[in-house]
This record gives structure tokens, sequence and C-alpha cells, in this order.
């Protein structure tokens, strides 16, 4: 049983359509890029995943929960998939471990010395533990977004989304970042990432989907597309990224 | 010009400056718990209902806000009787002072909670949080430590504001000063005497208040600048 | 004898209403011409001229306005000027004026980017041809919705003067008031009309806001 279903969705923001009929499975512990020009739809499929847009044709199913909007369902949809922002969305007046322990309180009861333990594993896991009382405010953007990984990691989820994390760090912060997202791909992290880093998505991704005008426009194991684009559009997008 | 100014008379008198001085403390501190958490109440539910049941709390907030604190007062004070509903000056300016406060701190509170980026919402909501938990911790404390020094500021309005309450025979600051000048004739002594303490009780308010602020939300107020950031702070829609 | 609250009555507060509008341009126009002048002072170059305004704008919005109202009315008496209420409330609203829209354009004069004044020196204008030709310009439009926000303010705050016997939209009511015996639709009456004047002016303000942040594109 694929880990994520996604068939034929159709997504319109007003009178835009922005996702034509998109369908695309994922296996446990794949690892999936999504790239594409902007207003390709890799981003908006990425949030319809976790719920944030609301499909208007289609099915999807993550993490053996089906689609649904009603609000517990949802939670318990987000129990399980994570998402990771990028503009990091860290909450700005709690340090890094309130961050990270605010939903692991809130959402499955945990009592305050183990959701405290719980922060300093992920914080381990991404290098930051010493950061753990910190503020937002005092770490860079790509200690930033770490944390935001981490917080997203607390909650054990069985999916994880990125969407375009690195875009907006300076270049030297994006390697940090990258390095975690690979060593949790490593781990056996299913993942779906949308992102510009080619050259990562090659390497890391098992399977990289090309995005173009609303559709799939191609798909398949990284390698062999990234060496082997079938269309003159994935043809292309990738010599004008790839410069 | 004889500019010949004797506040002996004025300082004779003391004692009923010193009882408006504390009625004027008594009141404001009043109005504004009772004001502020009447705000407090009204935005957070105006922010929790749909579009449609808004308006109670923006026909609230309008009423107030487009007429003169005066009118509202004459309307408790004098018009609530001819209803049935009877009360002391006093109360009758405490009451009009918390509705008064009530609607402007409705207002900044709205502002607050509406300046918190959608992005926050969507990082709790991600989280699997309730939209009751994503209000309470996620929105609420950095919205109210955003507006603090707004908040501040209409809280010495309505200080201020006690001062009108004069006008219905309340004996605070200035009904004081009424009192004191039609016994002692000696207005502008009266008035200076009068307008320096009112200085001094906005200093100590600001003080004491924005002390409050930081004790009440330690660190939040500096870090309630957006923490959603990198170049764009926005989630492009591609 | 009582008399009832008939349209006579009304026609009596519609009456005073223009007093309250007649208090509210005078004290505008008065209170904005010393306002440029406090707010040029606020943000000049000389500390002296700095410090007084800044004093005196905390002065005056640290008091009630009805002790402006008081000092100016009992300092302008026992100066020997005996001058008719409505003028004596004229100069105090102005003077409350003053200091609040001398406060707001300081802001908006500050509010213009810095890069405006970088790149208006780099064409080496003189400091008085940079306020005239690009920073004023540009402040004015910042300054509108607060104004406009302000103005609200003054309208309602004329009803302070209803204290010493100027008949204005308030006083009018308590007139009636005593003569009719209705205070509720008396007063509402009065809050009905200030409504009229108030709220469309509120409105106003928020719409110049709002065009303003999209100028911004913030």
């Amino acid at each position: 049983m694929s880990i994520v279903v996604v068939d034929n969705v159709r997504k319109s923001f007003a009178a835009n359509e922005v996702l034509k009929g998109v369908s695309l499975t994922v296996e446990r512990g794949q690892v999936v890029a999504l790239v594409g020009r902007s207003g390709s739809g890799k981003s908006t499929l990425l949030r319809c995943l976790n719920g944030l847009e609301v499909i208007d044709g289609g099915r999807i199913e993550v993490a053996g929960h089906p689609m649904d909007y009603h609000p517990a369902k949802l939670r318990a949809l987000r129990q399980d998939v994570g998402i990771v922002f990028q503009s990091f969305n860290l909450f700005p007046h709690l340090s890094v471990g309130e961050n990270i322990m605010l939903a692991p309180g809130l959402v499955k009861g945990c009592a305050r010395l183990e959701a405290r333990k719980l922060a300093e594993q992920v914080l381990a896991r991404i290098g930051l533990l010493e950061k753990i009382d910190a503020y937002p405010d005092s770490l860079s953007g790509g200690q930033q977004q770490r944390v935001a990984i981490a917080r997203s990691l607390a909650m054990q989820p069985r999916v994880m989304l990125f969407d375009e994390v690195t875009s907006a760090l300076d270049p030297e912060l994006t390697e940090e970042v990258l390095a975690v997202v690979e060593q949790l791909a490593r781990d056996g992290m299913t993942m779906l990432l949308v992102t510009h880093e080619m050259t990562f998505a090659r390497r890391v991704a098992d399977m990289t989907v090309f995005m173009n005008q609303g559709r799939i426009w191609e798909s398949g194991e990284s390698e062999r597309i990234f060496r082997q684009p079938q269309t003159p559009e994935f043809r292309q997008f990738l010599s004008s990224t790839l410069k | 010009m004889a500019f010949e100014l004797q506040f002996a008379p004025v300082v004779a008198d003391a004692p009923i400056l010193l009882h408006g001085f504390w009625l004027t403390i008594k009141l404001s501190v009043s109005a504004i718990c009772l004001g502020g958490s009447i705000g407090l109440l009204a935005a957070t539910a105006r922010s929790m209902a749909p579009r449609r049941y808004q308006w109670p709390v923006d026909l609230y907030v309008e009423l107030i806000r487009n007429t003169p604190f005066l009118v509202q007062l004459y309307i408790i004070f004098f018009g609530l009787p001819a209803l049935g509903i009877r009360m002391s000056a006093e109360y009758a300016g405490l009451l009009a002072m918390t509705i008064n406060l009530g609607a402007y701190t409705t207002e900044i509170f709205r502002a607050g909670i509406e300046s918190i980026h959608r992005s926050q919402i969507e990082a709790g909501l991600s989280l699997a949080l309730t939209r009751r938990q994503v209000f309470q911790h996620v929105v609420l404390k950095p919205a109210v430590a955003r507006v603090w020094p707004s908040l501040v500021s209409q809280f010495i309005l309505i200080m201020l504001a006690s001062s009108v309450c004069s006008f219905i025979s309340v004996e605070e600051l200035s009904g004081a000063a009424a009192l004191i000048q039609s016994d002692t004739f000696r207005s502008l002594e009266v008035y200076i005497l009068v307008t320096v303490l009112y200085l001094l009780l906005a200093l100590a308010f600001k003080i004491a208040l924005s002390f409050l602020g930081r004790w009440l939300l330690p660190g939040a107020a500096g870090r309630a600048r957006v923490t959603s950031g990198g170049k764009t702070g926005e989630t492009p829609r591609s | 004898m009582i008399r009832s609250f008939g349209v006579d009555e009304i026609l009596f507060l519609l009456q005073s209403t223009g007093w309250t509008l007649v208090l509210t341009i005078t004290a505008s126009l008065l209170g904005g011409i010393l306002a440029l002048g406090v707010a040029l002072a606020r943000i000049s170059t000389h500390s002296v001229a700095r410090e007084i305004a800044r004093v005196y704008i905390a002065i005056v919005q640290g008091v009630p306005v009805l002790m402006v109202l008081f000092l100016s009315f009992y300092g302008l008496a026992h100066a020997g000027l005996e001058l008719p209420p409505i003028i004596a409330a004229s100069i105090a609203l102005s003077i409350y004026a003053s200091a609040y829209l001398g406060d707001i354009w300081r802001g908006a004069i500050e509010s213009v980017p810095r890069q405006q004044w970088e790149a208006s020196a780099s064409l080496a204008l003189t400091r008085r041809q940079q306020y005239r030709y690009v920073i004023l310009p540009q402040s004015v439009k910042i300054a509108l919705p607060p104004t406009v926000g302000f103005l609200v303010q003054l309208v309602k705050n004329t009803s302070i003067v209803s204290i010493v016997s100027v008949v204005e939209l308030t006083r009018a009511g308590q007139l009636i008031n005593n003569v009719t015996f209705q205070p509720f639709k008396v007063f509402v009456a009065v809050a009905v009309i200030y409504l009229a004047i108030c709220y469309p002016m509120s409105r106003a303000s928020r719409r110049l806001e709002e065009r303003f942040r999209v100028y911004r594109g913030g």
C-alpha cells in the first residue's frame, strides 16, 4: 500500500486552474523531488497533501488517512504528516525548545519532562542542542530552518513535506539545511520535496517529478530522468537551472 | 497686567484635592481592568466568529468611537433612570469609562490579532493543533505583546477622560478642582495645580503600565517581530 | 412647564451643531498652522527648539482637554482679557489640536524613507529645498489618515466646551433636556448627530490608510 496516493487531483484559485488532474503515488521510505518553474503547481500540490489547500476534484490519501476536511480528521492526518515551510514560521515568542515542545504537549498530551527530552533528542539529531533555550531571533536563517525541521520531527510524522526550504536562505546557509534533509532521507523518512536544488534532488531523491502548467510532465527515477530528459520542456528547464 | 497668583487658599483645601486624586486613580484602575477585559473578550469572540456574526462587536466599536464620551456619560447617568435603572454618579462614571475603554481596546486587540501573519497560523495548524490552541498559544500572546504600547496610551487616555465625570458632579480630581474653585475663587491657581497633578498621574501610569507589560509578557514584546523570515516571508504559490 | 421633544427641539440641536462645526474648523485651521510649527521644531536641527516642542507635546498630551480649556479660559481672564467663551474655547481647542497634529505630522515626516534624504542631499539641495520639494510632499500622503482620524477626536472633544456655556451640540442637548425631561431621547438624538458627522470621517480615514498601504506595497 502506497503511503501517499494522489489521484487525478484538480485545484483552482478563482479562475486560475493550478492543478489540472495530477496523479502520483509514493512508497514508504521513498524520497520524491518535485521540480518545475514558478506557477507549475508544485507548491500547491504539496500544500494539498496536508490539507492547507482544499482540492476541487480527485482524491488524496496520506499515511492511511483519506483526505477529509473535517477538523478532527485533518488534525489526525497532520499528526502523521509534517511540513517545513520556506519561511520557517517559527513562533517568535517561544524559545527553540518551547517551539518544539508545543505541539507534542497540546496535541499528544506529552508531559513537560517527556516533551523536553523529546526536544533535546530531535535537536541533537540536527545538531542544535545548545540552542534549546535560545529565541528564534537570535538564530541564523539556516539554524531557524533546522529548528523548524526539528519541530516537525518531534511529532514523529510518517511523511514529511518540504516546501522550498532553502529558497529563502543565503547560499552559505543552504548547505547545513540540505545536510539535515539528506540525513533524514538516509534514516528512511518518506519525503516529498519541492526544491530548486537540482543537484541535491538528483543525488538524494529516489524519484523526481517535473511539473509544468499544472500537470505532471515527466517523472521517474531521478538519475535516469536527469541524464535522459524525455520532453523538450524538461530539457529546457534543466538547462536553464543547471547553468 | 496683574499676574499675582495666590496658591495658599488652594493648598488649604488639600484634603479635597487628595480625595479627588485618589478617586481618579480608583476609577481609572477599575475601568482599565474591566474595559481591558471586555476588549480582549470582544476581540477574541470577533476573531473566532464567522464573518456574518462579527457585526455586533463592530457596531459596538463604531457607536462608541464616533460619539463623545460626555454624551455617553449623559445617556448613562440621565438616560438610564428614565428606563428605570438608577445609579450613583460614581458608578455611572465608571460604567461609562468601562464601556468607552472597552470599545477602544477591542479595536486595539483586533488589530493585534490580525497582525499575526497567516503563516504562523498555518504552522500551528500543520502541527495538528486545534484552532483554539493555535489562537491561544500562537496568536494571542504575541498579539497582546505587540499592541501593549497602544494599550498603555489608551489606558492613559481613559484616565484623562475621567475628568469629564466632573460634569455629573463626581468628585474626582477635576470635580475637586471645581469645588475648591467655587470655594476660594482662585480659579487659575487651582487648575494649574490640578494640571500638574494630572501630568504626574499620566507619567506614573505610563511607567507602571510599561513595567506591567514587561512583567506579564516577558521577552514576547521584543520578539513579536515576525520570525517567518528569510528573504520573502511569503509562501509562494507555485 | 414641560415641553415635548419634537421637531423644534431637533432643529435647535441641528442649529447648535453648526457651532460644533465652527469650533472644529477654527481649531483645525488655527491648530494646524501651529502644528506645522510644532512639527518642524520637533525635528529641527536646533536642540532647544526640539526640546521645547517635545515638552509642549508631552504636556498637552498628558492632561485632559478640560484642563487645557480651563487654563486657557481662566488664564486669559487673569491676564485681563475678557473674551467671549467661544473664543476662549476655540483657542483652547487650537492648542489641543496643535500638539496632537504636530506629533502626528512629525511622525509622518520621520516616516519618509531615509533614502529620500540621501538622494536629495546628493543632488546638492539645501535643507529647505529638501523639505519643500522632496520630503514634505511625501509626508502629506503618510499624514492624511491619522490626521482625519484626529479630526474625529476634535469633533468629539468640542463637547467639552459645553462647560463654559458655549451652545454647541452637547450643551444644546442639556438645555433641551432641562425643559423636556426626556434625557434618553434627547441624548440619543445628540449621539446620532455626532455619529452622522464622525462615522463618515472615520471610514474615510480607514480607506485612506488602506489605499496608502497598497501604494507602499506592504
